[in-house]
């Protein structure tokens, strides 16, 4: 491992201009270093989630008006399943700890790069390997396919749809997933700085910890799941298909063994994300660091026990309903937790107003009725009643794009300066991020109340009496889009005439802070040396160029 | 790393292995002679825990787990721990519908 000052010089100049043994294009397509990495993971998300964005727009448009719109039938059942596929496999999973993941968890950790680093560009590859296998199914084989992106069986077995490839697309993108948990475990485990005791890791790291054990865990159940699909449709093998002695409700089974798991894989990193800006905002150590941190272990655990709450619908004993109710109802106390530390850690803080923070406290109200929403789904009499209707839609866009796709939005807002070096408007950024609030609200709320009333999900057509409603709905969707296009478009202009950024443009505590905006290739000249926890602000709890500071002090003595 | 020595700090007699290849036989042999036994709704719950303590013996003595460090006996017992509760919780549901 290189230390000392033998890294000095490969440190004079930030990671983008360094020049390695490749040039141009090349020294990206071919580089280790996380943070490029995670550059290319960004820049690969921010443009599957445009497109999946776009797919939620026309879903909007064709909303408006009951009948064709439009669009015929066929053409909205794939573009709800791509809208789903995309926003969930290529967007929301990868997101936070692919793209902050890579770039920030080593830094936080005082390291120099992940523990696997080969794996980690490998990684990426699969990735986008995955995208391209599931952009392929569109135009090929029997055309999108057309399930949902649940693929429940024993429609994706029957439907004459190009299944089998974006099935296969979501296998792929699954060991992606795996290789980069693996690759964090290894590094949160091996590959902190001296001094950085487990309670003294920054929040996000704990909260990748327990994300990367959820994707070692559980997406190896979905891979085959999903390949067993494949079998079924190529082979008939009978898993899934009653017809030849298999059963159905195996697949939901299988399927949200790793699928429920899955949204904690999608919250937890935000959670994480969350954790790390209320402090610097807030100018005050966090309130009850450990709980956090553990929290995020006690969510990782109980939700891998609760899948069968997807199912209350589908056929199992009274009996496993009640057990998987109550399991449910369990995941409230740790999110619970959490929720109140943050809250209590701005209580009394020197508080500043940021566009980072205004995300994270639209994110906990929002949040918070995401939450709430989905313990009304989680009381079996009620979810008889709501099952497959909007309420489901609006819940699920609630807690994971209100949930994770704000702090996405937060930790780009938040990092941004660090990961180019560069400021954006921060006027517009507030103007943007109060459409988007705004527009979330009108647009995902009334599906609460079109779902209470009855409108049924994946549904083409609808109702005259819901037509106000949906109108009201799509109005939301596209204030909450002008928003987004605002967003990315003020970025964008930061990124290439923005002012140059400090090292420390908000006062944050965590190591990534006591480095150069953008960072140096290796991170740190020394490793650092970790003397206390990562949100004290009152005190210096981090030893950077430990062995100059050494060397300094030796001289002073003689 | 020096710290990682556990793959070379360790040796296993032949006879060793060949006891445990013989348990595993054994073993094999139990699982056939049972499944020509009528046990009812526990026929697949014997079978398993047949199959378990197998698994027990190539990890620890042909997948040297018995000689590593604790950490990775961890790992082990996380995955399987989850294994299980993924087992129980989808199958259960069968003896109650």
């Amino acid at each position: 491992m290189a230390n000392g000052t033998a890294a000095a010089h490969v440190n004079d100049v930030d990671f983008y201009h360094y020049e390695g043994k490749h040039k141009g294009i090349m020294s990206w397509l071919l580089t280790t270093d996380h943070k490029r990495i995670g550059i290319m993971y960004l820049a690969a998300i921010v443009v599957f989630f445009l497109a999946a964005m776009m797919l939620g727009v026309l879903m909007r448009i064709e909303a408006l008006t009951p009948g064709q719109t439009i669009m015929k039938p066929q053409t909205y059942n794939s573009i709800f399943t791509f809208h789903g596929v995309i926003m969930i496999f290529l967007f929301i999973i990868p997101a936070v700890p692919a793209v902050f993941g890579n770039f920030f968890l080593p830094i936080q950790l005082g390291a120099k790069d992940v523990s696997f680093p080969r794996l980690n560009l490998f990684s990426w590859y699969l990735y986008m390997a995955g995208g391209l296998i599931a952009l392929l199914s569109l135009f090929t084989g029997g055309g999108a396919a057309d399930t949902g992106w649940t693929f429940y069986v024993p429609y994706s077995i029957r439907s004459s749809a190009n299944v089998s490839l974006s099935v296969f697309g979501a296998f792929v993108l699954g060991f992606s997933s795996i290789v980069t948990g693996l690759n964090f475990i290894t590094t949160i485990h091996r590959m902190r700085a001296p001094g950085m005791s487990w309670f003294r890791m920054p929040l996000f790291a704990w909260a990748l910890y327990a994300t990367s054990w959820i994707q070692v865990l559980a997406t190896p159940v979905i891979g085959i799941t999903l390949f067993l699909i494949v079998l079924e449709r190529a082979f008939g093998i009978g898993v899934f298909d009653p017809a030849l002695g298999g059963d159905p409700l195996l697949y939901q089974h299988m399927f949200w063994i790793y699928s429920h798991p899955a949204v904690y894989i999608m919250i937890l990193p935000a959670m994480g994300v969350v954790s790390e800006i209320i402090p610097t905002f807030a100018k005050k150590d966090i309130f009850g660091y450990k709980q956090i941190a553990l929290s995020s272990l006690a969510i990782a655990l109980i939700g891998y026990l609760v899948w069968g709450h997807h199912m209350f619908t589908s056929g199992m004993s009274d009996t496993s309903r009640v057990v998987f109710s109550l399991l449910t109802f369990l995941v409230a106390i740790p999110t619970g937790v959490k929720v109140f530390n943050w809250v209590a850690t701005l209580y009394k803080g020197s508080i500043e107003i940021k566009v980072p923070l205004l995300f994270v406290m639209a994110f906990i109200f929002i949040f918070s009725i995401g939450g709430l929403t989905g313990l009304v789904q989680g009381a079996l009499a009620t979810d008889i009643h709501l099952t497959d209707t909007y309420f489901i839609v609006g819940h699920f866009h609630y807690v994971m794009f209100g949930g994770m796709g704000t702090i996405f939005f937060a930790a780009l807002h938040y990092w941004f300066p660090k990961m180019f070096g560069k400021t954006y408007n921060e006027k517009v950024a507030i103007i943007s991020a109060t459409l988007f609030v705004i527009g979330f609200n009108m647009f995902y709320f009334t599906m609460f109340i079109l779902g209470y009333l009855g409108m049924p999900r994946r549904y083409y057509d609808y109702l005259p009496q819901y037509q106000g409603l949906h109108v009201f709905s799509s109005i939301g969707a596209f204030i909450m889009v002008t928003g987004i296009v605002l967003m990315f478009g003020n970025l964008l202009r930061g990124l290439i005439k923005g002012e140059k950024a400090t090292a420390n443009p908000w006062g944050g505590t965590t190591l990534e802070w006591r480095i150069a905006s953008p960072p140096p290739l290796e991170n740190f000249d020394e490793i650092p040396v970790v003397t206390g926890g990562p949100y004290v602000h009152d005190r210096e709890t981090y030893i950077m160029n430990p062995i100059k500071v050494i060397h300094k002090e030796e001289e002073a003595v003689h | 790393m020096s710290n990682n020595t556990s793959s070379e700090t360790h040796h296993m007699s032949y006879g060793t292995y060949i006891m445990v290849w013989l348990g595993l036989v054994a073993l094999t042999a139990i699982t056939v002679s049972v499944a020509g036994l009528n046990f009812g709704s526990i026929t697949l719950t014997v079978a398993l825990l047949i199959a378990t303590a197998k698994t027990f013996l190539v990890m620890n003595y042909f997948m040297h787990v018995k000689f590593e460090h604790t950490v990775f006996k961890i790992f082990i017992a996380v995955c399987i721990i989850t294994f299980i509760i993924m087992i129980t919780l989808t199958f259960f549901d069968l003896s109650f519908r």
